[in-house]
């Protein structure tokens, strides 16, 4: 379940196994308002919006909906904790890494509380989010924590008799949208890099999933931050997002999310005071698996690699390339593994895979199987939608799938895993890098020659040799093209 | 501020063996030596004595070290918390005679600091992917050196541990520390900590013992990779010499100082006098980087004496548990005599003796603090290194006068100068010849900031990014 192949994980070989943790089934939501200056405010126009468990489709809870006027309190507040000669501007580098360190502390201790509101709010399996969601956020808060007194600038001889020198100065205020997916760790993965270099944060968390955004909140009070360094503005993207990417006053904004979404905060972003831009948009991953790979080992990595998070992972392994020698026989062992997945309710300690995040996911990728079978892919399992069980969809396997159907160009995001053929290394090359998309890439293969040639060749930000997500705060992580700009970790 | 935590002047001495796989052992000749409680003159327990035998049969304990996740060697560091500050910081005050209140609040502070510093790096110090002429892929790895030997000195024996094993353990590598025979107290104290933070046995591995044995074992051992000594640059010498007559391990040296201190006419007179005083007589004088060398702008000079004298005067020396002294004795016996040595000689050859000039107490090996004037560069107490509390006070002129001044010494660790305008502060800085230099400060440390000297002050730099590089070995 952890992360896959090789990777190892704790480096303690003999630990004993200790038991799982249990969710918190009766958890009271106790943060639904806007964070800002440390302290919890409603809404400037008295709006609320509802968030939803996708397991049960019941309200959870209703939260305060920000808009523009809160998005201008929130970078009010970062803009004064940001001045020359505030608390947060006169800590020294060290003590900022401390403070992500304390922080790390506290994700330990509520880590419970934290997989719990995660798994309620997305749907993600309970143990998941525990031991893979959690897990990533602390270990990045350390990671950065570590980095905080090491960024360092340089003395450079120039020409003639003068005295040169950088500093890497901090940007000012980040603006930050995150998404649904992994709510907590994209926004720790914008929140430490951002904290360890002296920045100060407006952070607008996706509309489905607000929850853990807003008890991070209540944990950077606790360990000390001054107020205003970090402001949280739950909202809606056309509302709350949009006032941040137009903001005249926001040096900086990071996004996570769909390739549509990244271009509208880019044309927002130049539009207004060109404000720095990092985006970590959309992917159409080819998983490439020659003849002469560890058969097992990329079935389950391919398997794990589109199917992980109800596939709803930029990094999905949505084009499977199989050389043909082995197709039969790649195809058969997937479709097992696919039949066997265990979907179901996400705090059950056996479930695999959860529901869909909301109807309009749902939707869309019932759509696309849809186009798969009147395209004239072939269905080898799944499909459809487990019948009365809200938005959870089987998982679906086609194969005889080619490069010009709609599953093989557009990004899913869902449980459906496309399969074509392949028969040379010149081809699959071209075929992998034909889209506008290049976040990820990974390769099947025994044979050094053909790694380092496809690894050099495929136009992605990553590219796996051998495993697949095999991501670590240590590693930088962005695309090329349109996956995004700039690299994150 | 929280008032300092009050300490127990009567620790309970627990560990006093040879640490090695994560066990106490006795010496293989069941000998022992005392350590000696430099206040009172009275031994505080005997210690195993390591020597060659001991230092002898560390392999590399190569595979679980090895796998064990960088992220995961970096979150493993012992004194992370207040009951064991307390008490190191008692115990190191026992056994070496700094001040408690400085023990606990600069030496112990700058200990937690080091080790959360190098913690950080053990998973960033990266190697490079180069692009080659031809079709080639090539990139480096950073991989540890191997066995480490570290041999660290009596006058800052916590701080000095940290500063060898922060970057020796971050970058993956296993240590064998010979910890000095005046001051093996702490040093034991923090090996069992190691072992209660989970390192695998044999990655620290520690041996009190003299230098003429356990030292010289670990410098000409041919099982050991490198070898890094803080200590006198004569004992430096025969590491360099030993290391290259047996295996050519790699070798980095901290040594002596007579580091220069300069104060231009416009510095910030009070400043500059109180951080001068500092300079010399932190730590009893004990300190590599001591500014044993103050030399004065003859326009200010007379003034700058006058009040560096009331100030030695002010000192107050005593008891180094009282809260209220800021000098504690002499480390031992032997360093005692030769300070007291160096005293009779300046008088002797001429300097004139402001203040002090003698012991300070019948028992215990206190000296009182003591400046000269009019000290010439030719006198033995302007060209050697004393380690006590006396101050050197020279004058000069100009700029280019007091730079080739400065610069004409065996040494090059430390200087500093104190000036409020802008280009002689560049100027004189860019021309010291010496590893680091203070403007209008001096003794500022950071974990993350390099330290080293020129020339016979020593080979490499400790702490910082710059730290790492002698622990581990370029693969490309």
């Amino acid at each position: 379940m952890a992360a896959l192949n090789g990777a190892v994980e704790n480096g303690q070989p003999d630990k004993k196994v200790p038991p799982l943790p249990r969710p918190l089934r009766s958890l009271e939501v106790k943060y639904t308002k806007i964070f800002i200056n440390n302290e919890w405010h409603e809404s400037t126009s008295g709006k609320k919006f509802p968030t939803y468990n996708p397991s049960t489709l019941e309200k959870i809870c209703d939260i305060e909906e920000g808009d523009k006027p809160d998005v201008d309190s929130a970078v009010e507040a970062a803009k004064a904790a940001f001045q020359r000669g505030s608390p947060w501007r006169q800590m020294d580098a060290p003590s900022r890494g401390r403070f992500l360190h304390k922080l790390a502390d506290l994700l330990e201790r509520d880590r419970v509380i934290l997989a719990t509101l995660e798994t309620m709010d997305t749907g993600k399996p309970f143990l998941q989010a525990y031991f893979i969601d959690l897990e990533g956020c602390i270990k990045t808060l350390r990671y950065y924590a570590g980095w905080a007194d090491k960024i360092q600038g340089r003395t450079i001889p120039v020409d003639e008799n003068f005295v040169c020198f950088t500093r890497h100065e901090p940007m000012g205020v980040c603006g930050a949208i995150t998404p649904w997916n992994f709510p907590l760790l994209m926004l720790v993965w914008k929140m430490a890099p951002a904290l360890c270099c002296g920045n100060t944060l407006v952070i607008k968390p996706a509309e489905q999933t607000p929850l853990t955004a807003l008890y991070i909140g209540s944990l950077i009070k606790e360990v000390g931050f001054p107020p205003g360094v970090v402001n949280i503005v739950p909202g809606y993207g056309p509302t709350a997002g949009a006032a941040i990417s137009t903001h005249d006053s926001i040096d900086k904004i990071a996004f996570t999310g769909s390739t549509k979404v990244g271009k509208l905060i880019k044309e927002a972003a130049s539009k207004s005071n060109l404000k720095r831009v990092t985006l970590e948009l959309g992917g159409k991953n080819p998983c490439i698996v020659c003849a002469d790979a560890d058969l097992d080992l990329a079935v389950e990595c391919a398997h794990q690699g589109v199917f992980f998070n109800q596939g709803q992972c930029c990094t999905a392994a949505s084009r499977v390339f199989v050389e043909e020698q082995i197709y039969a026989e790649f195809v058969k062992r997937s479709v097992e593994f696919a039949k066997k997945r265990l979907v179901g309710d996400p705090f059950d300690a056996r479930t695999e895979q959860g529901p869909q995040i909301d109807q309009k996911q749902f939707d869309k990728i019932l759509e696309l199987i849809e186009s798969g079978k009147k395209e004239g892919a072939k269905l080898e399992c799944g499909g459809l939608a487990i019948e009365d069980r809200g938005l959870f969809i089987k998982p679906t396997v086609f194969s005889e799938v080619t490069d010009n159907m709609r599953i093989a160009k557009e990004e899913i995001f869902g449980p459906v895993q496309p399969i074509m053929k392949f028969k040379s290394i010149e081809e699959v090359i071209r075929r992998a890098n034909s889209t506008e998309y290049g976040l990820t890439a990974a390769v099947f293969t025994k044979n050094l020659d053909r790694a380092l040639t496809l690894a050099s060749a495929l136009q992605s930000g990553t590219v796996w040799i051998n495993c697949y997500n095999a991501l670590y705060a240590q590693a930088p992580f962005g695309g090329f093209k349109m996956s995004g700009n700039g690299r994150e970790l | 501020a929280s008032p300092i935590p009050a300490p127990n002047p009567r620790p309970d001495i627990a560990y006093s063996k040879i640490f090695i796989n994560n066990e106490w052992h006795d010496a293989v000749s069941k000998k022992t030596f005392p350590t000696i409680n430099p206040a009172t003159g009275e031994v505080i327990c005997q210690v195993a004595e390591g020597d060659k035998v001991n230092a002898v049969g560390l392999r590399w304990v190569c595979s679980p070290w090895e796998q064990v996740q960088r992220g995961w060697r970096g979150r493993h560091h012992p004194m992370s918390h207040l009951g064991s500050s307390v008490f190191a910081a008692a115990l190191e005050t026992l056994d070496n005679g700094k001040p408690y209140a400085i023990s606990y609040l600069v030496d112990l502070d700058m200990v937690v600091k080091c080790l959360r510093y190098f913690a950080g790096w053990s998973d960033k110090f990266h190697g490079k992917t180069i692009p080659l002429d031809g079709d080639f892929f090539c990139y480096t790895r950073h991989e540890p050196v191997g066995v480490c030997g570290q041999i660290i000195p009596w006058n800052f024996p916590l701080l000095m541990q940290a500063w060898k094993l922060g970057p020796a353990l971050a970058t993956g590598n296993v240590v064998v520390m010979k910890v000095a025979e005046q001051t093996p107290l702490t040093a034991l104290y923090v090996a069992s900590l190691i072992k209660e933070a989970g390192f695998p046995p044999g990655v620290v591995n520690i041996i009190p013992g003299y230098g003429t044995t356990a030292g010289a074992a670990i410098s000409s051992h041919m099982d050991v990779d490198k070898v890094a000594f803080t200590g006198s640059t004569e004992v430096g010498h025969l590491i360099q010499k030993a290391a290259a007559e047996s295996n050519l391990k790699r070798v980095t040296l901290e040594l002596g100082g007579k580091s220069p201190n300069i104060i231009m006419s416009d510095a910030d007179m009070d400043w500059a006098v109180d951080q001068a005083h500092f300079a010399l007589f932190f730590n009893q004088g004990q300190c590599c980087c001591a500014g044993s060398r103050t030399y004065v702008q003859e326009g200010i000079y007379n003034e700058f004496v006058e009040r560096s004298v009331e100030k030695a005067k002010a000192r107050v020396v005593g008891n180094p548990f009282d809260f209220k002294t800021e000098q504690g004795p002499q480390v031992d016996e032997e360093q005692f005599k030769k300070i007291l040595g160096y005293i009779s000689t300046g008088q002797r050859e001429g300097a004139k003796l402001l203040c002090g000039g003698s012991p300070a107490a019948d028992r215990g090996y206190f000296i009182q603090p003591t400046v000269f004037g009019d000290v010439q560069d030719s006198m033995t107490i302007a060209r050697e290194e004393i380690f006590g509390p006396v101050m050197q006070i020279l004058k000069f002129r100009t700029i280019e006068e007091v730079i080739e001044r400065a610069n004409d010494s065996k040494y090059g660790l430390a200087a500093a100068v104190f000036t409020r305008d802008l280009d002689k502060a560049n100027f004189v800085s860019q021309s010291l010849r010496a590893g680091t230099v203070w403007i209008n400060c001096y003794d500022v440390f950071g974990a993350q900031a390099p330290f080293g000297g020129y020339k016979a002050s020593g080979n490499g730099r400790e702490l910082g990014e710059y730290g790492l590089e002698a622990y581990v070995e370029v693969k490309n």
